[in-house]
């Protein structure tokens, strides 16, 4: 080959300077950016924590308020449509379980992409910005679609039929928890007057999933993320449902309903009612309660069981695809399930926060201040580091369990002065 | 060495263990090490390392290359921080050959080897965080990495395996625009560096998960023979820099950060200090960098040294780095032994992984901070 057949390669462009050293532009070089604090991407992390919130109103707020207002005009049709009463039953309950899978749904595609959104800007990177043309938000429906796609593999040595098992069982008890939940005031998809014991015993249910997860994939890693997982929900439901107690002797109820019927109003005229604003009590039932909702979730800093630097992922590390991807949405159902509890026990519900709002639908106040509690948790998942196991125990039984109990003890005080009319009553 | 141990189920109280590999493909064993575990519940009854699934020889390929082609092997062993084995190799080339290089050239490789300390150490910083459970560290640590690399970059060409500390000096000079560059990603970098503390350094959860873990009283390192972060944080104030300086270590100013009590976060927050005092010799090596010639005279293209043996050895950034030399006069070394701090610092891991729990496994083995390149070699 002569030298005028040779490919003409791409060279590479370097600038020759003084010495016969290469230089090349130094690519990445963030000085100038960062001489402004509001050009730091983190600093941005609070801007899209409030486009989170106005986006989330949009998507699940409108989605299920505009439903229920058809809702009613739906049951009508069905009642004249001449079915047998207990067909329409059947028929309205099923239309609302679907509601309900739906709100689960697009829960999981929106929080992932939020969290991935939120984790970029705390870690100065941008996230998924190419999916879908505006900031990636296709990015998660399509990795969905990945999911859906993809090769689901059973290890050999699984049980198989509790490893297909298992994220039903995880994730059944998740809808079924959110029958009760209040998407605004009045708005649920079952009225019950236990409506906070009822949720607390659903949610229970599907740490038997993830430990069949654990058990069924046939894997030491699994089995240690899945009896980790046991120890541990099962640990912090304690604290969790004795933290709720001030709230429901201040409410006198456990329908969900009346909690937050009884957090209207204002003190002053425009402090208002939320029992998060219950001096002392409120706030430690409220920073309790949000404590173990973080542990229940099994995210940083309680994420043990899949604490992907020992278990490398814990009770999941045998799954693929849609069986993986149940589990997912497990997780943030309960991330919603927890921050709408948090909203309807501390926060006020569907109640504005200033008297002069009162005007907004009580479903935006709701979901808006679900939001909020939902970004707490995904703000804590990418800042805080791991606890380990013992220590994570330890924190329960010696910390939040006592002091759990004394906030009973505190609110009962706050009460009898507050029925004497000592307090701000 | 048995691979898989019988479960232990004796009568009367004695409880089943399990036997766990951790690696080699494991997401935080650091690279491809094997750590064999047996457990009992979560605590740890037996562990061993099991190394070798990254040896490439390069001590044996080093008798058949020149002398030149040697320093670019190097590279290959520690190789989140390359430039000190190149010196490494370098001194004791150089002692053979009884050449010593040029004073800025001297200044060039303690410039490049402090920058490649700072850049090593975060990358410990970010994976030890991860380890723990904190991602965000790790994303800023490789944020300020990838300025040192950029530096690198403009100054060989090169972003990992530099090969840019050479026999008689160093491949090329800095102009008036990197040193410019240089201060100013220091200026940029020490106020990160309390941004670490805060992050990460100081979290109540990560002192409760690395302090009082992992405890080597400091006879106990000595004897191991660690040496580096993992030996200073235990108290013992070795460092090549301070014992034997090389390449005019003795004309900086800069202290030795020492721990206290020898656990991972002494030996954490040892390799934090570390990085303010590699900021510290930067910033003096560039304010006096002398000029003159980038190479010793008299260095042949196919160096054949006399005939005798030389060791050398610098602090690189995980630890004492020694090169055993052996010449017979021809063009290749006879013999080139390694003493590859990783390694010594790996022995170690068996003795004081007993009656861990598995999350502390990770929590001390992070906080050795070894790199598999080195180790096997």
């Amino acid at each position: 080959m002569s030298a005028a057949e040779k490919p003409a390669y791409p060279q590479p462009v370097l600038n020759r300077k003084a010495g016969g050293r290469l230089l090349t532009d130094t690519r990445y070089w963030p000085t100038e950016l960062w001489k402004s604090p509001w050009s730091l991407p983190r600093y941005r992390a609070g801007a899209l924590w409030l486009a989170g919130i106005i986006i989330g109103l949009l998507a699940i707020g409108a989605g299920v308020g505009e439903l229920a207002r058809w809702g009613e005009k739906l049951l009508a049709l069905l009642n004249r449509s001449g079915l047998p009463p207990a067909a329409v039953a059947w028929a309205w309950v099923l239309i609302k379980l679907g509601c309900v899978i739906g709100v689960i749904v697009a829960n999981g595609l929106w929080a992932v992409w939020w969290e991935r959104k939120i984790s970029a800007h705390i870690q100065s990177r941008v996230g998924p910005m190419y999916a879908g043309g505006f900031h990636g938000w296709a990015q998660t429906l399509l990795d969905t679609v990945k999911l859906l796609l993809k090769e689901d593999v059973t290890p050999a040595a699984a049980d198989q039929v509790m490893h297909t098992l298992a994220p039903v069982v995880a994730i059944a008890p998740c809808v079924m928890a959110f029958a009760p939940v209040l998407f605004g005031t009045e708005l649920a998809a079952a009225k019950l007057d236990v409506g906070v014991l009822y949720i607390f015993a659903f949610a229970g249910i599907s740490v038997i999933g993830v430990v069949m997860a654990g058990w069924a994939s046939g894997n030491k890693y699994s089995l240690l993320g899945g009896l980790r997982a046991a120890a541990q929900i099962v640990s912090y439901e304690l604290p969790r449902g004795f933290s709720v107690v001030p709230v429901l002797m201040f409410a006198g109820s456990l329908d969900l309903a009346v909690i937050d019927a009884a957090q209207a109003g204002y003190w002053f005229g425009f402090l208002p009612r939320w029992f998060v604003f219950y001096p002392v009590v409120g706030q430690l039932a409220f920073l309790f309660f949000l404590i173990a909702s973080v542990a229940e979730t099994n995210r940083t800093p309680f994420d043990i069981p899949e604490a992907e630097s020992e278990l490398v992922a814990g009770f999941h590390t045998e799954f693929s695809g849609m069986k993986w991807s149940l589990f997912f949405l497990m997780e943030y159902g309960y991330v919603l399930l927890s921050s709408f509890l948090l909203a309807v026990f501390f926060l006020g519900g569907g109640a504005a926060p200033l008297p002069w709002l009162v005007g907004i639908p009580s479903w935006i106040w709701m979901t808006g201040k679900a939001m909020l509690m939902m970004f707490v948790f995904l703000w804590f998942r990418w800042t805080f580091p791991r606890l380990r196991v013992d220590q994570l125990m330890d924190f329960n039984w010696k910390f939040l369990l006592p002091w759990s109990f004394a906030n009973i003890a505190f609110a009962g005080i706050l009460l009898f002065l507050m029925q004497r009319g000592w307090g701000l009553r | 060495m048995k691979t898989e141990e019988p479960l232990v189920s004796g009568p009367g109280l004695e409880m089943d263990t399990m036997f766990v590999n951790l690696g080699p493909q494991h997401p935080s064993t650091h690279g491809v090490l094997r750590l064999g575990l047996t457990l009992a519940g979560e605590v740890i009854t037996k562990a061993f390392p099991d190394i070798g699934y990254l040896h490439r020889g390069t001590e044996k390929l080093m008798e058949t290359r020149s002398y030149h082609q040697c320093v670019v092997l190097t590279d290959r062993w520690d190789y989140c921080s390359a430039m000190p084995n190149n010196l490494a190799f370098c001194l004791a080339a150089e002692k053979l050959m009884a050449v010593q290089a040029p004073p800025r050239a001297q200044a060039l490789r303690v410039i490049t080897c402090e920058l490649n300390r700072i850049a090593s150490h975060l990358i410990f910083l970010g994976t030890y965080g991860i380890d723990i459970g904190a991602f965000t560290p790790f994303l800023y640590a490789f944020r300020e990495r990838e300025m040192i690399l950029d530096l690198y970059e403009a100054l060989c060409g090169a972003r990992l395996t530099y090969n840019y500390i050479r026999l008689g000096g160093v491949a090329s000079d800095v102009d008036a625009d990197w040193t410019a560059k240089c201060r100013e990603f220091l200026e940029f970098f020490k106020p990160r560096l309390d941004e670490y503390d805060t992050l990460l350094s100081f979290n109540p959860i990560f002192l409760a998960r690395t302090k009082g873990i992992g405890v080597i009283p400091k006879e106990t390192a000595a004897a191991w023979g660690l040496s580096g972060p993992n030996l200073r944080g235990s108290g013992a104030a070795y460092d090549v820099r301070k014992s034997e300086p090389y390449c005019g270590y003795e004309t900086y100013d800069f202290d030795v950060p020492l721990g206290e009590t020898g656990s991972c976060w002494d030996r954490y927050f040892c390799r934090v200090q570390e990085m303010r005092q590699s900021v510290r010799i930067v910033e003096a090596a560039l304010a006096a960098l002398p000029g003159g010639d980038l190479m010793a005279k008299g260095i042949a293209k196919l160096p054949k040294p006399p005939a005798g043996e030389a060791y050398a050895h610098v602090e690189a950034s995980r630890g004492d780095l020694g090169i055993f030399l052996v010449s017979d006069g021809g063009t290749a070394p006879y013999r080139l032994h390694v003493r590859a701090p990783c390694f010594i610092n790996l022995a170690i891991l068996q003795d004081i992984l007993v009656g861990k729990k598995v999350a502390d496994v990770i929590a001390v083995l992070g906080s050795f901070d070894i790199v598999l390149g080195e180790v096997d070699r």
